[in-house]
């Protein structure tokens, strides 16, 4: 705990939803933008106070279209171009019996990319992270919701920054070891 | 912690409607949802039934590899089907089975569309239950053609020395991409859902190996708002994903049927008569499985009466659109006017098979019927006894439309009969006692409710929007 060693950031803790957004809030007002907020459960305001908007619906729709695409290619390919067998006198491209597999594949591509861009995304599967330093941290995934500004923020300084976080009635300010 | 307390004992911001069980029961916390929940894995001894059942289970999987061995060994001779009856036990199981397996997506994907909150303390249940079914359901064709090993390049298209490829105009190859993609999908469904709980059973596990383990599983979840954010994006759009493709499952199940020109298959009702009638098995399913684990582990505040009668009104109401099935099929035998069509009901009903038929009858069209009354709905023991006989008639509605259009066509020298042989019924009573086998280590080892979603649902979870 000397002054030397280099902080990840300071992580303050909260016992309810409503102080972890106010203080949220208040920090980005306060002009903090590298930080990242800590629940057990989601809250739809926590995202919205750290202004973060994600894009990863947009890998679904991309990967359902291309899923789609390839489930229809593949049925023509192989009835139409590479072996055409004539049965029953359908057409070699015979669409109508191409609908259900063509939407299958749209489904299971596009809900394995979905799932896969997400976890990949959220920089998972990440076996370490500086947050976990903290002993109290194992109750984010119970009761508790903890508010980390990172030392990477220009604003950011180890007396002021854990002021303000005391400020903001945080049941406790610690310093997170990189 | 007593911030918590104090504000749980505030009066809810939502109006309490009078009458209304709640979907949680009273005194909990973010803490002890967590704890209760955790604790059936973590810490608490392991009920000595759950042990019996795990052993049953086990010698009856052992009958299932018997059976397995022999079919293998011998060919598909073993089993009672010959010309005309080309499906027999094998297409029903598979039928019945992919039915039970519907209620699990229905109630974590379409009930979580619809906003239906109580489906939280269920859904992880029946999706593991949808998961095992589907197991035990793809058993069944596989099984069926023999060969399983040589059949990977006649079902998938694999490039082979014969260049040839499957036949994409069949419904069996629909059914083959259909069914895998929906075990697939609700694997994934499942397991996404399980992350964030993964991470609080390695934060609350007290030996290292545990921890370890749901560790590695949880993939380093720690919560953030961000991935929060991403997260709940991508499960309700696999939500959005899951619901039309369970729809299709069934739809496509019947279209084996309904694609075919054999009496009593041939018919456009199929496909909505089926997904009726796989949400009516799959909700029986899902309470005959639910009443004893929620008397065993003591789970009366988070499965309430409240789920309970929700999902007897679910099984009322489908019941009944399976009944209206069953009656329009009876009255297209006679509208139609046509031969066969008329023949096939009437051979239903008074042929080798008419047990079947009214044993059919009786077990999905009039026993249902009693969930009307409210008391009945509440009584668990009356409702669990039920749901036994809806199971039942769900098995028998499948054997029903496989047998008896099959041994009766159109030309009486082609007539035959159907019984399974002693192979059959192993292989059948194996995969039930494979589903509870696989069942029970679920319940054993992962937490069978969704923590972190029982705690959206409590009033301290709820936020209030600032006017700045």
């Amino acid at each position: 705990m000397t002054e030397k060693t280099k902080l990840y950031g300071l992580m303050a803790e909260f016992d309810n939803p409503q102080a972890i957004v106010d203080a949220t809030n208040a920090a980005y007002k306060a002009g903090y933008r590298k930080m990242d907020a800590y629940s057990p459960f989601p809250i739809e305001e926590l995202h919205e106070a750290l202004h973060f908007h994600t894009k990863v619906q947009y890998i679904v729709l991309v990967a359902g279209i291309i899923g789609g695409l390839l489930g229809y290619g593949l049925q023509y390919w192989t009835s139409a171009i590479d072996y055409p067998l004539n049965i029953g006198g359908r057409p070699y491209n015979s669409w109508v019996s191409f609908i259900p597999i063509t939407f299958e594949l749209t489904i299971l591509i596009g809900a394995f990319s979905g799932a896969i861009g997400m976890i990949l995304l959220n920089g998972l599967p990440q076996p370490y992270h500086p947050v976990f330093n903290v002993p109290r941290f194992s109750m984010a995934s119970s009761d508790r919701f903890f508010l980390c500004i990172e030392s990477e923020d220009p604003k950011f300084d180890r007396r002021t920054t854990a002021e303000f976080l005391k400020s903001l009635n945080a049941l406790e300010v610690t310093e997170v070891e990189p | 912690m007593e911030a918590n307390t104090a504000q749980h004992t505030a009066p809810p911001q939502e109006p309490v409607l009078k009458d209304v069980i709640p979907v949680v029961g009273p005194g909990h916390n973010f803490e002890t949802i967590s704890e209760k929940i955790s604790a059936i894995v973590l810490t608490q001894r392991t009920p000595i039934t759950l042990f019996i059942g795990l052993g049953m289970g086990f010698l009856i999987i052992q009958m299932l590899m018997a059976a397995v061995t022999a079919l293998l060994y011998k060919g598909v001779g073993i089993w009672g089907l010959n010309t005309p009856v080309g499906w027999g036990f094998d297409i029903t199981n598979f039928v019945w089975w992919v039915g039970i397996g519907h209620a699990g997506t229905l109630i974590s994907a379409i009930l979580l569309l619809m906003g239906q909150k109580w489906r939280t303390s269920i859904n992880r249940f029946a999706e593991a239950m949808t998961l095992f079914a589907v197991a035990c359901a793809a058993m069944f064709p596989l099984l069926h053609t023999g060969r399983p090993w040589f059949a990977a390049y006649w079902l998938l298209p694999i490039p082979n020395t014969m260049a040839i490829w499957p036949q994409f105009r069949s419904p069996l190859m629909w059914d083959v991409f259909a069914i895998s993609t929906y075990g697939s999908v609700s694997l994934l469904f499942w397991y996404v859902g399980l992350i964030p709980d993964l991470a609080t059973m390695r934060d609350r596990a007290k030996h290292w190996v545990v921890k370890m383990i749901f560790g590695m599983l949880s993939m380093g979840w720690r919560g953030s708002a961000r991935h929060w954010a991403r997260y709940e994006t991508i499960y309700n759009l696999l939500a959005g994903l899951a619901t039309p493709l369970v729809v299709s499952v069934h739809t496509i199940v019947s279209f084996d049927f309904a694609v075919s020109v054999i009496p009593g298959w041939h018919t456009t009702i199929f496909p909505p008569y089926f997904v009726a009638g796989a949400i009516f098995s799959g909700f029986a399913m899902v309470l005959t499985l639910l009443l004893p684990v929620r008397y065993l582990f003591n789970l009366h505040d988070f499965v309430t009466m409240r789920h309970i009668e929700n999902m007897a009104k679910v099984m009322l109401v489908t019941g009944l659109m399976v009944f209206y099935g069953y009656n329009v099929e009876a009255f297209m035998g006679w509208y139609s006017s046509n031969k066969y069509e008329g023949f096939m009901i009437y051979n239903r009903m008074t042929g080798p098979y008419w047990w079947s038929y009214f044993l059919l009858i009786f077990c999905n069209g009039v026993v249902p019927q009693v969930l009307w009354v409210k008391k009945i709905r509440q009584n668990v023991y009356i409702l669990w006894f039920i749901t036994l006989i809806v199971n039942v008639g769900m098995w028998l509605e499948r054997f029903v439309i496989v047998v008896t259009s099959l041994h009766r066509d159109f030309v009486p020298s082609s007539w035959g009969r159907y019984a399974p042989t002693i192979w059959e019924v192993m292989l059948f009573v194996g995969t039930i006692g494979f589903f509870i086998f696989m069942m029970i280590l679920f319940v054993r080892a992962l937490p069978m409710i969704p923590m972190f979603e029982m705690k959206t649902l409590l009033p301290e979870s709820k936020v209030k929007h600032h006017k700045e």
